[in-house]
């Protein structure tokens, strides 16, 4: 199990570094993260936290990730590697959770060059490291529920136009469009807009906030679709 | 080694294997014929454990390809049409994630690699990426794929398909070597491929099996419908006469042209008249300018079969129509 996982992990990853999207993603990343730190934070009187980038940073990863994930699956079908994939003796969850863990890798590579802005804003400020260590485990989380988001988009289809598409839909209703349609109702529909809102459980932890409830969230979130991942790979075939 | 058991397998409406039934013994190698479309992709695929099937049962080795598929899969070599490949990769480190994936240790995979290399003459590209080979080269990398784990049955679809003449001839060969120690099932819609390669001939048409058997079995059912031509000068009644009263003759139609007669002679199965049909002839004092006999070739007898088939399938579509 381990060592199918970790042999599909690291070919994901090399096939990430080989991939010109995966550059142009990281690339307009960092500009954008740089461009919120330097606009919003490095400022003279702001407080010292990342606080704004990382909220920022939670909307902007709604498009960037797909992007990311839009290839790990699709691809396979379109190419039909698949059919070689599918006959080695790896199962379809070991199939599933190494190509999460491929971009996820890439993505915390990625969250970690941000770290430079930590570095930062200690030379110039005093820093709470509590909620900036509870900020960077809210990113660490929101990462995987999105990776598991786009895995889940890219086992829908062969088209990888349309997995990024998908992805990026299912975000967005998870966060934009719920937090729009939360003003318009009330009482126990308010309550379930609000709960599967990710970015409400998510400034949670970039206000410094540590709530069991919404790490809970997270990883029930990418556990479940992660499970829907393998769901759709495995409906291929019965088609 | 390879037990099918009425095998059927549907896509929607249209039924692409219809129960199939075969097995296939240890150290074998079997031929699948039929034309494109016959359902040949399909079996192998519910064989490799790719596509489960409608209904019916399939085992490789005593697994059930469904039941016990991990097992089955390491048992299996399997080289898909069209060879589809990762072209990012280069060949080398395509075949160690292969190899990782199917649980080769490092040592044993770096052998295996070498091996490999050696079988299918990888040596000139191994480090290339996989994107800029020719369709030929491809090919040789996927058949060190399927090979790389030394699997006990080798399932091969189409695999010579786009190559060229002297690699279609090296590939045979190869695959002929294997046969020793593996069981090969390959598939095909050319026929002299399967002749020259395999010792049995698996013949499907429309998702059914129409004949089976090996090339000489095969060869001896078209005899039985193989005919002798010859052309006398003579008398047309007499010579009719005398050529149907010979032994191992079965039936003679004839027709007369400017004062030889051309006849068509159907002779007893297992028989060739030829020389008593000579002796009569000579023995007569009539003329003789041809004799021959009409052997119907493999592929004739395959193209008959598949085209009654298309055409069976054609009225059957015609029928629930109407």
């Amino acid at each position: 199990m381990i060592r199918n996982v970790a042999a599909l992990t690291q070919r994901e990853l090399a096939t990430n570094f080989l991939s010109p999207v995966a550059y142009v993603v990281a690339a307009v990343f960092l500009v954008a993260t740089g461009h919120l730190f330097m606009g919003s934070t490095l400022v003279e009187g702001e407080e010292a936290s990342l606080r704004s980038m990382l909220d920022s940073m939670a909307w902007l990863l709604v498009f960037a990730l797909p992007l990311l994930t839009m290839r790990v699956l699709s691809d396979e079908f379109a190419s039909g590697t698949i059919e070689t994939l599918m006959t080695a003796p790896v199962t379809d969850v070991e199939v599933v959770i190494g190509k999460f863990l491929g971009v996820y890798v890439m993505y915390l590579g990625l969250l970690a060059t941000t770290l430079v802005h930590v570095v930062l804003l200690s030379a110039y400020g005093a820093t709470d490291a509590g909620v900036l260590i509870l900020g960077y485990l809210g990113m660490i989380l929101l990462g995987a529920f999105y990776v598991a988001v786009g895995v889940f988009a890219s086992a829908l289809t062969r088209h990888q136009l349309v997995a990024a598409i998908v992805g990026i839909l299912i975000l967005a209703v998870l966060t934009l469009v719920v937090d729009a349609l939360a003003g318009w109702y009330s009482g126990s529909w308010r309550s379930v807009l609000a709960y599967v809102n990710v970015l409400h459980h998510f400034q949670d932890f970039s206000k410094g906030i540590f709530d069991t409830k919404s790490l809970f969230f997270f990883l029930s979130g990418t556990a479940f679709f992660l499970f829907l991942a393998v769901k759709a790979l495995e409906s291929r075939r019965w088609r | 080694m390879i037990r099918v058991q009425n095998l059927t397998k549907t896509f929607g409406e249209v039924r692409a294997v219809d129960g199939v039934s075969f097995s296939i013994g240890e150290g074998e190698i079997v031929g699948f014929l039929g034309p494109n479309g016959a359902g040949k992709t399909t079996t192998l695929r519910v064989l490799t454990c790719y596509l489960p099937a409608t209904s019916g049962s399939a085992s490789v080795a005593g697994h059930d390809v469904f039941s016990d598929s991990m097992a089955v899969r390491r048992l299996v070599g399997y080289l898909p049409e069209n060879t589809p490949l990762d072209g990012q990769m280069r060949c080398r480190e395509y075949l160690n994630f292969r190899g990782k994936i199917r649980g080769l240790g490092r040592g044993v995979r770096e052998s295996a690699i070498k091996r490999v290399i050696e079988l299918c003459w990888l040596g000139d590209f191994i480090d290339r990426p996989i994107h800029q080979l020719s369709k030929g080269m491809r090919q040789r990398v996927g058949l060190a794929d399927a090979l790389l784990h030394d699997p006990k049955v080798l399932i091969l679809d189409e695999p010579t398909i786009g190559l060229d003449p002297t690699q279609i001839r090296e590939t045979r060969n190869l695959i002929r070597d294997l046969a020793r120690r593996h069981t090969v099932l390959l598939s095909s819609h050319i026929l002299p491929e399967v002749e020259a390669t395999c010792e049995r001939t698996i013949i499907i048409a429309g998702g059914r099996i129409v004949a089976s058997g090996s090339p000489e079995e095969l060869k001896e059912r078209i005899l039985g419908g193989s005919q002798l031509i010859a052309e006398i000068s003579g008398p047309a009644k007499d010579v009719t006469k005398a050529v149907a009263s010979l032994d191992g003759v079965h039936k003679v139609e004839g027709g007369a042209d400017d004062g030889w007669q051309r006849l068509r002679i159907e002779p007893k199965k297992g028989c060739d008249p030829r020389e008593a049909i000579f002796k009569v002839v000579k023995a007569k004092g009539w003329g003789l300018r041809e004799l021959r006999l009409e052997v119907g070739s493999l592929e004739e007898f395959f193209v008959q079969i598949t085209a009654k088939q298309a055409e069976e399938q054609r009225s059957e579509k015609r029928e629930v129509r109407s």
